[in-house]
């Protein structure tokens, strides 16, 4: 289920030359507006002609200019949920998400089962009967997304889904888009500005500014790169860790982790032990010392090394630690820093307060 | 006063046939031109756009009379259509409904054309993504979408044939219960003396037929206004 895009073209003063791939899984492409991401949503769509392209999905060859190979839109059995619903206007809820299925290949289609349950899954069963002209923009949205997911597509394109939908509908579509992602296994491209939506969703990260790439990679590396103003600076930069539930502590309602530099107390997590979380750790609460220092609040200590430093704006430094495998950023003042005399191969104890680390089931929280 | 002679009903009726006909046969070509205008950039498609609403601004004499060189027996379409499909538009009610086409076309393509402007193109990307093929597309999305505009074309192109003289009477001239159309008996009635009545009584006919269509007309494009106002 892999994916490959390469794109070249100009449109008025705008350049776009770039190149990605993805072994599969969802991909997140990253960057501020005006970047190109979606022009390079549309040219894997087939809605635009990049001037060079070649794009293969699955080993299939969607476009390469250099073969003339071009397969139109309606040939690519892609899903393509847009910025904005565009649902058809003359159509009810139920024709609308039926659209897809009227053009799929017989053995395609989707099940009366499956449906139902991505209705139900949508709450979108009282409206199914009504007009798009009668609904709201998070209604339309969440019958968009259901109408891209219901043509069985070969490759799921999600140019900012959510942006439209409140925070607790959200939490319940993103699992589906999990389970698309995990046991349907399509390939996904997915368009955010959200960066809890990324760290929960995208085994890859790609970024790009001014139609070029910036970087592409794991999502937990490019995340932790301080060379990368767009994160590094950013007030929730931070990074991803992967640890496993040990046991939970009902009487002080924690659960004790281990990951690899070192076990963690995080407050109550609803995963049972054994099973495997990722945790968003913001830089602004990781907090460095040289030697481990006694008579603390904080629980959570583990030695790193210092891999590299860099600017994060405001006087600040963004300092990216290897914590015996687990990947961490710090932000500091440029004052402790210098205190601290920080370089790189520097060995010191990261302190995490356990309190920093949001809620369980909070949407940053328990990725 | 409102009782009908058996002409002055033929005439009514002729219109009607007329009217009708030269709208179902011409609207698919209206259509299509009216897609070109509105999709496609080309050379020389002004000249496309001004060869199509050439009958609005020309005299309808000059437009009867290039009917009548082209497709009267002499013509080379004319003579050609009769030959090999057996259709002949000389002095029949064929010709006066061709002439009603060729005059109705413009408004016809005016009107198909502005709904297809207001059609957002990006409903029809969306259904090429979800498999549609241009065509199916077309079917799908743009047709259903335009629809009141295609319907309230064919109501002014039925009001225009209705009215149309000047092509008619050039072109297939005035035979009662052949080409006799509701205005040209009206114009038969005011040359003759003594014939007021009829003739008022066909003018109140014609005024309520074209009155009719309009307000059908304004009322379906209102109808496609709130209808693309879905998205």
């Amino acid at each position: 289920m892999s994916l490959e895009v390469g794109l070249r073209h100009r449109q008025g003063a705008f350049a776009l030359d770039l190149a990605f791939d993805s072994p599969g899984g969802l991909v997140a492409l990253f960057g501020p507006s005006g970047s190109g991401k979606t022009t390079v949503v549309r040219a894997i769509a087939g809605l635009l002609r990049a001037e060079q392209a070649r794009i293969v999905v699955d080993g299939q060859v969607l476009v390469d200019s250099a073969a003339r190979v071009f397969l139109p839109p309606h040939r690519r059995r892609i899903g393509y949920v847009f910025q904005e619903p565009r649902l058809l206007p003359h159509l009810s809820v139920r024709q609308n998400l039926d659209y897809g299925g009227w053009f799929a290949p017989r053995g395609a289609r989707v099940s009366a089962a499956e449906f139902a349950r991505l209705v139900e899954l949508l709450d979108i069963g009282p409206l199914l009967s009504r007009h798009p002209g009668r609904l709201s923009g998070g209604e339309r949205q969440r019958v968009a997304i259901g109408r891209a997911l219901l043509s069985s597509p070969q490759l799921l394109l999600m140019d900012e889904p959510l942006s439209q939908i409140d925070e607790n509908r959200k939490n319940e579509i993103l699992p589906y888009i999990e389970r698309m992602r995990d046991e349907v296994r399509v390939p996904i491209v997915y368009v955010s500005h959200a960066l809890d939506e990324v760290v929960r969703l995208a085994g890859r990260l790609v970024c790009i500014q001014d139609g070029r790439l910036l970087a592409c990679g794991p999502t937990g590396e490019v995340l932790t790169r301080t060379d990368l103003p767009m994160f590094a600076q950013r007030a929730d930069a931070g990074a991803v860790l992967e640890a496993r539930v040990l046991a939970h502590d009902e009487a002080y309602a924690l659960s004790r982790l281990a990951c690899a530099g070192g076990e963690l107390w995080v407050p109550r997590l609803p995963a049972p032990p054994g099973g495997t979380v990722r945790l968003w750790v913001r830089a602004q609460d990781v907090m460095l010392a040289l030697e481990l220092p006694q008579g603390i609040s904080a629980l959570n200590h583990l030695q790193g090394e210092v891999l590299a430093l860099g600017d994060s704006g405001l006087g600040t430094v963004m300092v990216r630690l290897d914590c015996g495998g687990t990947p961490l950023l710090a932000r500091v003042t440029r004052l402790s820093a210098e205190r601290l005399r920080l370089r790189v191969g520097l060995r010191l104890q990261a302190l995490i307060k356990s309190v920093s680390f949001p809620l369980a089931g909070a949407a940053a929280g328990a990725l | 006063m409102f009782h009908l002679s058996v002409e002055e009903w033929t005439a009514l009726a002729l219109s009607l046939r007329v009217a009708g006909v030269a709208v179902l046969a011409s609207l698919p070509f209206a259509v299509a031109a009216a897609w070109v205008l509105s999709r496609t950039r080309f050379v020389g498609q002004a000249i496309f756009d001004g060869a199509i609403h050439l009958p609005l601004t020309l005299p309808p004499v000059v437009t009867g009379y290039l009917l009548l060189l082209t497709f009267g027996r002499q013509g080379v379409a004319g003579h050609f259509l009769a030959e090999h499909l057996g259709i002949v538009f000389s002095f029949r009610w064929t010709g006066a409904a061709l002439a009603a086409a060729v005059m109705g076309f413009p408004l016809m393509v005016r009107s198909i054309r502005l709904s297809l402007d207001g059609v957002d193109t990006r409903l029809e990307e969306a259904a090429a993504t979800l498999g549609a093929r241009p065509l199916a597309v077309f079917v799908t999305v743009t047709l259903p979408l335009i629809g009141p505009g295609i319907l309230s074309g064919m109501v002014l192109g039925f009001a225009r044939a209705m009215g149309e003289f000047g092509a008619t009477i050039t072109f297939v001239s005035n035979i009662p219960g052949e080409t006799q159309t509701l205005a040209s008996a009206i114009y038969t009635y005011t040359q003759v003396p003594g014939a007021d009545a009829q003739a008022l009584r066909l003018t109140l006919v014609a005024i309520a037929v074209s009155m009719t269509a309009l307000i059908a007309s304004e009322w379906l494009a209102r109808l496609g206004r709130k209808r693309a106002v879905g998205t």
